[in-house]
């Protein structure tokens, strides 16, 4: 999967004492925006909370005489399909980033759409998931953490659905600037960021429990 | 005279090796202290004066004298922090080597705002607990477990030992050990709510015989009153709430929240610290605790004067 | 939607492209155009006006705590209210003042060191400070309605737990740090994206400022220091308000979880603020000696390491716990040799000043109270970095003394010297030396009469966090010389601010460049324009103000009539292409409103997260929903990639 679009350095002219940049682009993607500055860093801050709630867990789970101290672990089955549907949902994200970097407004409403579709299936299976986890958040130290771990991913899925939704809309108007192609390319670079981070938190509540 | 309560003057071998360390490093610091002042004097008295029209130069070529000069500095900086560090880890490793031969085992309790000491024993019949005021015998070490019940709080008694904190859900030890007889203060040193800053704690070292024989009271349950006042001070307390929250063995006052008051009598303050243990201080404080200790856990009670007067000196007979 | 031809501007540019320039980045004037200011000068002035008033509100608070000290038994102040002062003191100082200061003072100065027309995302800029501003005012008024925080600025449970600290206080205490700590991480990531993408042409990574490196070193440290602190007060709110175990041993909870995670962000924390003074130190020491700063590799690798190293300490604030023995060690170690990098920036600032020629202002001089009160802290830290020195002297006024050198050693007397550097910058006046030098003694001598003492308080049994003293433990001539030098230094704040008002009022005009200084946010006007420059600088020096001119000089082609910036690439700052501004909006204040709608109505009912998103979620979408005019507007000037 490549990371981003590279279009060549426009180099600014010098003439004297001025170094002209008229001609430079508007816009570019990937590192060369600022937009995905400001994306990595968001990524990173949210990072660092996922890998810190799986520290959480662990310390907990160090100190436990058992694990899980409810009866049983979150039960398999909407937890793995959601984990199905995340990686199936970053092919409209990857295409619509694609359409993005070749300027093809068409084919960005068209995928834009159904990663929309795609993120608001994964938001109702995750209602599904909150409703088979076996443990409650107010019943252990356990049940506390699984549920903060999946409620910060959640809270994660939300913003981005609705910033997903927001550009399907907006994408479909008219008169658009260059930079929201940018915007579109980055949206998507951060619905990788949330299903890559749910692999390893997926292990964690799902499979940690099951370890014996 | 007041109680001792002072890393500086330490009465115990705990105390007494963490002062020799503390020594080492005050010398050590203040000789980099003096030379970095002395330093920055002598450059700002030495260098050449300028103002902001000076010309300043935006790149300057190499200047390996100065480099080496931060080198050194650099490096004997290195090297006085490996010698600080050694020290340091030299005196845990001796800390945790001191003698436990024969220790002597104290279970203490953090409550808010008071110590709850129970003295451990092979044989059960020979366990007691106190509050407070903490006898131990000269020359022998003295094994601390440490437990909180309520939020954390931390034991420090500076003369002879560092702290340890008294966390809820775990378990903690401290060695302590009293060189010399005396009295030594000591207060919690976690915050721990309206009255942390009284919530003190007196570690009295005597001899090994005085000590054999206050265990030998403390281990006796209260004694009968004979004389009318203190019985009638006994009935008042058995007849207000002051049961249910003090313990005084022998009775059927068995309450463990609040300080056990069996021995009350014998011991030096009131209230964790706070006030001597005199008569008038005693009716005052059963009167209005929260005058002395804003937020304490115990209630006003309003006694008429003559069970007032017959309850404390009931409770002070109890010795 | 407009028609005509862009304007872009020459070299050099021509008045009326000047004027037109300034016009265009300018803020809407009145109580609207205040709210809707994106202008990094104008947020970065607030922010720091803020700032100073939360530091004056801290230091109120302190002289209340200190004068309630000055005797033994005395009846002044209370338990609880104590209590509440000494947490809001704390807690104060290192949410609301320490640490969004340094980002004040980044976000104003940043982007004219780099010779950028503004900060990056300067929408999100004025966000970030709107939420700091709801977050401080929501936790004094829950103060001034007796629902101050009390269980300290680092509230450890079970005593901050829903069982001994019922009610709202902590509640509120806990939220306020969300609001601060969402600022702090938004403004993180501006400075990042400002620093390594919006860099005058030329200013190639190694020409970068020591005091931006520090700022970037610092954004970074607070991405990952800030969320621990975010996941850890959330955690207890989530325990006092719907019944987590996060923390309750009871059920499988850990009271020092709490602790492990505070302190992985506390610790980094006081080296937020530590690293901005150590880039104040540089900035002021290069400028005042007439050179460059000595060592400047070795400069750049010391804070880096610094930073690094931070995140390898925090146990030494848990040494009294029962954790083991063997990993206290390391973190001994460790909190050692964080020394070694400070000590290599120490003798380079020393060499500098002996390799140039002293101009002794009185910027220097509070930068010079940095050699001897930050260096004595560092040692008393030394001594608390080896564990059976620290199981002395934890928890006690030794702690109090140690913490109040380093931190105004290290931050305020840098940040102290920095207002007065910067003051004729930002307000084109210039202070009295005469009262600079005054205020600077005044807190020099104030500040170690006060805190020196202390020292010896803690050797001698005093605690930390008692609201009284005995009188019989001979501490009470001790506290009283504290007082005295509590208020010798509320004098010299005094004198200090003093000197600025006059300033402010009558101050004589700086020129440009007053100090004489190299760096690029003196390449323009004091203060300086709208836009910063009246045409975007080109960089040939790590000192460019101090670097013969060379051609190219400035940059051409950028549009005068919209907001136009360039973006240079990450490494060496070459031209990559041009981005267009937002201009002002009103968005930034409203969705901090919802925000902080949101965050309140969560602490008394859960469901108030889930209603306060909403608002929320509006108005962070019509901040982002482009306005058809501007977007015309850009239009008009776009150029794809190829």
């Amino acid at each position: 999967m490549r990371m981003g679009r590279q279009t060549e350095l426009v180099q600014a002219r010098i003439e004297g004492a001025a170094l002209d940049v008229s001609h430079l682009p508007s816009f570019g993607f990937s590192h060369r925006s600022l937009m995905w500055w400001g994306t990595l860093g968001l990524m990173a801050i949210e990072g660092t909370v996922f890998a810190l709630a799986v520290g959480v867990y662990f310390y907990l789970r160090s100190f436990a005489s058992r694990w899980p101290m409810e009866d049983m672990p979150p039960a398999l089955l909407w937890g793995t399909a959601n984990t199905l549907l995340l990686l199936a949902s970053l092919w409209p994200a990857h295409a619509a980033k694609r359409a993005a970097e070749a300027l093809d407004l068409k084919g960005v409403r068209f995928w834009l759409v159904l990663t929309s579709v795609a993120e608001l299936a994964v938001l109702g299976v995750r209602v599904l998931e909150f409703q088979t986890l076996n443990c409650r958040w107010d019943g252990s130290a356990y049940g506390s953490i699984v549920w903060m771990i999946l409620g910060l991913h959640t809270l994660h899925l939300l913003t981005d659905a609705w910033d997903t939704l927001v550009l399907t809309v907006l994408l479909h108007t008219r008169n658009l600037e260059g930079r929201r192609f940018v915007d579109v390319s980055e949206n998507s670079l951060y619905w990788y960021f949330v299903v890559w981070s749910w692999l390893p938190l997926y292990a964690v509540v799902y499979g940690v429990p099951r370890l014996g | 005279m007041p109680l001792p309560q002072s890393a500086l003057t330490p009465a115990g071998p705990q105390a007494a090796r963490v002062l020799e360390l503390g020594t080492l490093f005050f010398w050590m610091c203040l000789a980099v202290l003096l030379a970095i002042t002395l330093a920055t004097l002598w450059v700002l008295w030495r260098a050449p004066k300028g103002d902001e029209r000076t010309p300043a130069p935006g790149a300057l070529p190499d200047e390996a004298g100065r480099r080496r000069a931060v080198c050194v500095a650099l490096g004997l900086s290195i090297a006085g922090l490996l010698v600080l560090i050694a020290a340091s880890v030299f005196t845990d490793r001796a800390l945790a080597r001191l003698p436990l031969r024969s220790a002597l085992h104290i279970e203490l309790t953090g409550h808010q705002w008071w110590w709850e000491a129970r003295y451990d024993d092979a044989a059960p019949s020979r366990v007691f607990t106190t509050a407070n005021e903490l006898h131990i015998p000269v020359g022998r070490p003295v094994i601390v477990t440490l437990q909180g019940t309520d939020v954390i709080h931390s034991l420090w008694l500076p003369g002879l030992v560092g702290k340890k904190d008294l966390i809820p859900g775990r378990t903690a030890t401290l060695t302590l050990q009293a060189d010399r007889a005396g009295t030594y203060r000591g207060q919690c040193a976690e915050f721990c709510g309206l009255q942390h800053a009284w919530m003190a704690l007196e570690v009295v070292a005597v001899d090994p015989a005085a000590f054999d024989a206050w265990a030998q009271s403390q281990r006796q349950p209260a004694a009968e009153p004979s004389e009318p006042q203190r019985v009638r001070g006994r009935q008042v307390f058995m007849g207000s709430t002051c049961a249910m929250c003090h313990a005084i063995e022998g009775t059927d006052a068995a309450g463990r929240q609040a300080p056990p008051l069996t021995h009350v009598g014998s011991q030096r303050t009131l209230a964790a610290g706070r006030l001597p243990n005199t008569p008038e201080h005693m009716a005052s404080w059963i009167t209005n605790p929260q005058a002395h200790k804003p937020g304490v856990n115990m209630p006003a009670h309003a006694f008429s004067r003559e069970d007032l007067q017959a309850l404390v000196a009931y409770l002070q007979g109890l010795k | 939607m407009s028609t005509q031809a862009p304007v872009l501007n020459d070299v050099p540019p021509t008045p009326r492209q000047v004027a037109q320039l300034h016009a265009t980045w300018s803020d809407p004037p009145g109580p609207w155009g205040w709210l809707s200011a994106v202008n990094h000068k104008a947020i970065g002035r607030r922010f720091l006006v803020t700032a100073f008033g939360f530091f004056l509100a801290g230091g109120l608070l302190a002289l209340w705590m200190r004068t309630q000290l000055a005797r033994a038994e005395n009846g002044l102040v209370g338990p609880d209210l104590y209590n509440q002062l000494f947490t809001m003191h704390g807690t104060t100082m290192m949410f609301l003042f320490a640490v969004p200061v340094m980002q004040a003072v980044s976000v104003y100065i940043t982007p004219l060191m780099l010779g950028a027309r503004s900060i990056a995302f300067p929408r999100m800029n004025a966000f970030a400070y709107w939420v700091y501003l709801f977050g401080g005012l929501m936790l004094f008024a829950a103060f001034l309605t007796n629902t101050g925080a009390d269980a300290g600025w680092f509230a450890y449970p079970p005593l901050s737990g829903p069982d001994y600290s019922p009610g709202k206080r902590v509640d509120f205490w806990a939220q306020m740090i969300t609001f601060t700590e969402l600022s702090a991480l938004l403004e993180a990531v501006i400075l990042i994206t400002t620093v390594f993408k919006l860099r005058a042409p030329g200013m190639t990574l190694n020409r970068l400022p020591l005091f931006v490196w520090g700022m970037l070193v610092t954004a970074f440290m607070v991405m990952f220091a800030m969320p621990a602190v975010m996941l850890a007060s959330t955690s207890l709110i989530t325990d006092r308000l719907v019944g987590t175990h996060f923390f309750n041993p009871g059920e499988g909870g850990d009271v020092l979880l709490w602790q492990h995670l505070f302190w992985f962000f506390g610790h980094p924390e006081v080296y937020l603020i530590f690293i901005p003074g150590l880039g104040f130190v540089s900035t002021i020491v290069a400028t005042f000696a007439r050179r460059p700063v000595f060592g400047y590799p070795a400069m750049v690798l010391a804070l880096i390491a610094t930073a690094f190293l931070a995140f390898g300490l925090w146990v030494h604030h848990m040494f009294a716990t029962n954790l083991p023995e063997l990993g206290k060690s390391f973190f001994t170690a460790s909190s050692m040799l964080i020394a070694v990098p400070t000590a290599i920036q120490i003798f380079c600032w020393l060499a500098t000043l002996a390799g140039g020629r002293v101009n002794l202002k009185a910027p220097l001089l509070f930068v010079l109270a940095f050699f001897f009160i930050l260096v004595l802290g560092g040692l008393t830290g030394l001594m608390l970095a080896s564990v059976p020195l620290d199981l002395q002297v934890h928890d006690s006024y030794f702690v109090v003394a140690h913490l109040h050198y380093v931190l105004l050693g290290g931050a305020v007397f840098p940040l102290l010297g920095a207002v007065l550097y910067w003051w004729p910058l930002i307000t084109g006046r210039m202070t009295s030396e005469r009262l600079g030098r005054w205020s600077f003694w005044l807190l020099f001598i104030g500040f170690n009469v006060t805190f020196f003492p202390m020292h010896l308080l803690g050797l001698e049994g005093m605690p930390r966090r008692v609201y009284t003293y005995p009188a019989d433990r001979g501490w009470e001539g001790m506290n009283l010389l504290a007082t005295v030098g509590a208020w010798v230094l509320a004098a010299g704040l005094l004198v200090f601010l003093f000197n600025l008002w006059r300033s402010w009022r009558r101050g004589e005009r700086a020129g440009a460049n007053p100090w004489g200084a190299g760096t690029l946010e003196w390449g323009s006007t004091c203060p300086p324009p709208a836009a910063n420059f009246d045409a975007t600088p080109v960089v040939h020096g790590a000192y460019p103000l101090w670097t013969p001119p060379r051609e190219p000089s400035q940059v051409a082609g950028l549009a005068v009539d919209q907001r136009e910036q360039l973006v240079t690439t990450v490494l060496d700052a070459v031209p990559d292409h041009r981005v267009s501004f937002p201009e002002p909006t009103p968005w930034p204040f409203l969705s901090a409103l919802a925000v902080t709608l949101c965050f309140v109505w969560s602490l008394f009912t859960p469901w108030g997260a889930v209603y306060g998103l909403i608002p929320a979620a509006i108005g962070l979408t019509l901040w982002f929903w482009p306005r058809r005019r501007e977007t015309a507007k850009h239009l008009a000037i776009e150029r794809a990639p190829r």
